[in-house]
């Protein structure tokens, strides 16, 4: 069973019915406890990094992904969920993540052209950062998916597994051990999407 | 980089897609969720759900249906028609749509915009303006393109980007249905005024009218239309197709 964290930021409908469609059993769960009884576990989240971690924290599912990630469980953060998997982010003053990839979350208008637009909204294609992780297994590098943000992880080369292109190189997905972060949404992103999530589903836990 | 845009916009009523479709292969032309998946099977991009039902009941069928769609087309969704508060915000996000076109409901009460962006985030709030030149100059109307506002429809549009709309889309009146092309004049100036996505709306009438888009306002980042991809004139795989020999990025369709 997969534990998706509901911890009140944004709708759950399409990630949970995207696991529907691969036939693959996912629980919405706000409850710490139930963290325990999944195989694998997705951190969700839209909005702003300073209320989420809070939210997170409140919810006293920060200490219980901690937990479940050090007995080996995989996890997968989407979106700010991924972003939350950093050490801290700069978005509205400094707020600490989870500290499972090393790193720092920045505005993009710091690295992208002036004429660019922010948000980075829509479909890009991802370029594999080293080996294919095992996260894409099922799909090929230039594979396009959606995304949707305006900050972006930083001072993770090390653990960057996808880039995407728009001016400059934006980090698109991480990795480390038993935990992966996309800053696109997977779950929106057509049947690559459904592929990544099909491979998350394929670790052995 | 990031790619081009096509998207086609279904507009339901009463629980069925309105205009006449004609696919072979599809069972139900007028179903959306047929509708929603062919078009998400041949590559579409994103999918445009206009609400033009009138009653409560109808909104209701609108509703379940968008859920249906949403649990099995895996793109993004931007829904519109009737939004007029952020309960309607939340009655469309929790079925699945991605984003919320408002139009009429903003032009009532502008604070809706900003609302819904400090709630919901400025991606997920699309400015949806329907523009008509009255005298030379561009003209915002309401009500589905029938009652002129008087409102200069530029500063409207910065108005609501300031207050946290992420997207416009651009329907020229002038141009929509006469499939003689994009309004490229009403486009660029929109651009020229706002930094967030474009979506440019009215007037496509065949594969050449996207290329004209593309390559004369690089900036504009997608195009939409209705009747032309319902009918079959513009099938979306050569349309792709197409864009990529004149070097227009667009996003490939990987197989199941």
């Amino acid at each position: 069973m997969i534990a998706i964290i509901d911890y009140g930021v944004g709708n759950l409908f399409s990630l949970k019915s995207s696991f529907a469609a691969i036939g693959a059993e996912a629980r919405v769960t706000s409850h710490p406890e139930d963290l325990a009884a999944a195989d694998r576990i997705i951190l969700p989240g839209v909005g702003a990094f300073g209320d989420a971690a809070e939210k997170l924290c409140r919810a006293g599912m920060d200490q219980a992904v901690l937990e479940q990630v050090s007995a080996g469980k995989p996890l997968l953060g989407i979106c700010l969920g991924m972003q939350l998997l950093l050490e801290e982010s700069l978005e509205y003053g400094t707020h600490a993540g989870l500290g499972l990839i090393p790193g720092q979350v920045r505005p993009i208008s710091e690295v992208i052209p002036a004429d660019y637009k922010i948000p980075h909204i829509g479909w890009n294609a991802l370029q594999f950062c080293g080996e294919p992780s095992r996260l894409f297994s099922r799909i090929s590098e230039g594979d396009a998916v959606y995304f949707v943000h305006s900050f972006q992880a930083t001072g993770c080369a090390a653990h960057t597994i996808a880039c995407a292109e728009y001016g400059a190189p934006l980090t698109a997905a991480v990795a480390k051990e038993n935990v992966f972060g996309c800053q696109f949404h997977p779950e929106k992103s057509g049947n690559v999407g459904l592929n990544i999530l099909r491979a998350f589903c394929d670790l052995e836990v | 980089m990031i790619t081009k845009r096509i998207i086609p916009c279904l507009d339901v009523r009463d629980g069925r897609v309105v205009k006449g479709v004609n696919f072979e292969g599809l069972r139900d032309v007028s179903s959306p969720v047929d509708l929603a998946r062919y078009y998400s099977d041949v590559g579409a991009d994103e999918l445009v759900f206009y609400d033009i039902t009138a009653s409560a009941e109808g909104r209701r069928l609108f509703t379940d249906i968008l859920c249906e769609v949403a649990s099995t087309i895996f793109i993004p969704l931007t829904v519109g028609g009737g939004i007029n508060s952020l309960d309607d915000f939340d009655r469309v996000l929790k079925c699945g749509a991605d984003k919320v076109s408002v139009n009429s409901g903003a032009i009532r009460r502008p604070e809706l915009v900003y609302e819904a962006a400090k709630r919901y985030g400025d991606q997920c709030v699309v400015l949806s303006a329907d523009i008509k030149r009255v005298g030379g100059v561009f003209h915002v109307f309401a009500k589905g393109g029938r009652e002129d506002t008087g409102m200069e429809a530029i500063s409207w549009i910065r108005r609501c980007v300031d207050s946290g709309a992420g997207e416009i889309v651009v329907n020229s009146i002038d141009t929509d249905g006469v499939k003689g092309g994009f309004d490229l004049p009403m486009l660029k100036a929109v651009c020229d005024a706002v930094g967030v996505p474009v979506i440019a709306s009215g007037g496509a009438g065949n594969i050449d009218h996207f290329i004209e888009l593309f390559h004369s306002l690089p900036q504009v980042d997608a195009g939409l239309a209705a009747s032309i991809f319902h009918f079959g004139e513009v099938l979306i795989p050569d349309l792709k197709a197409r864009l990529r020999e004149e070097h227009i990025l667009v996003r490939e369709v990987a197989p199941c």
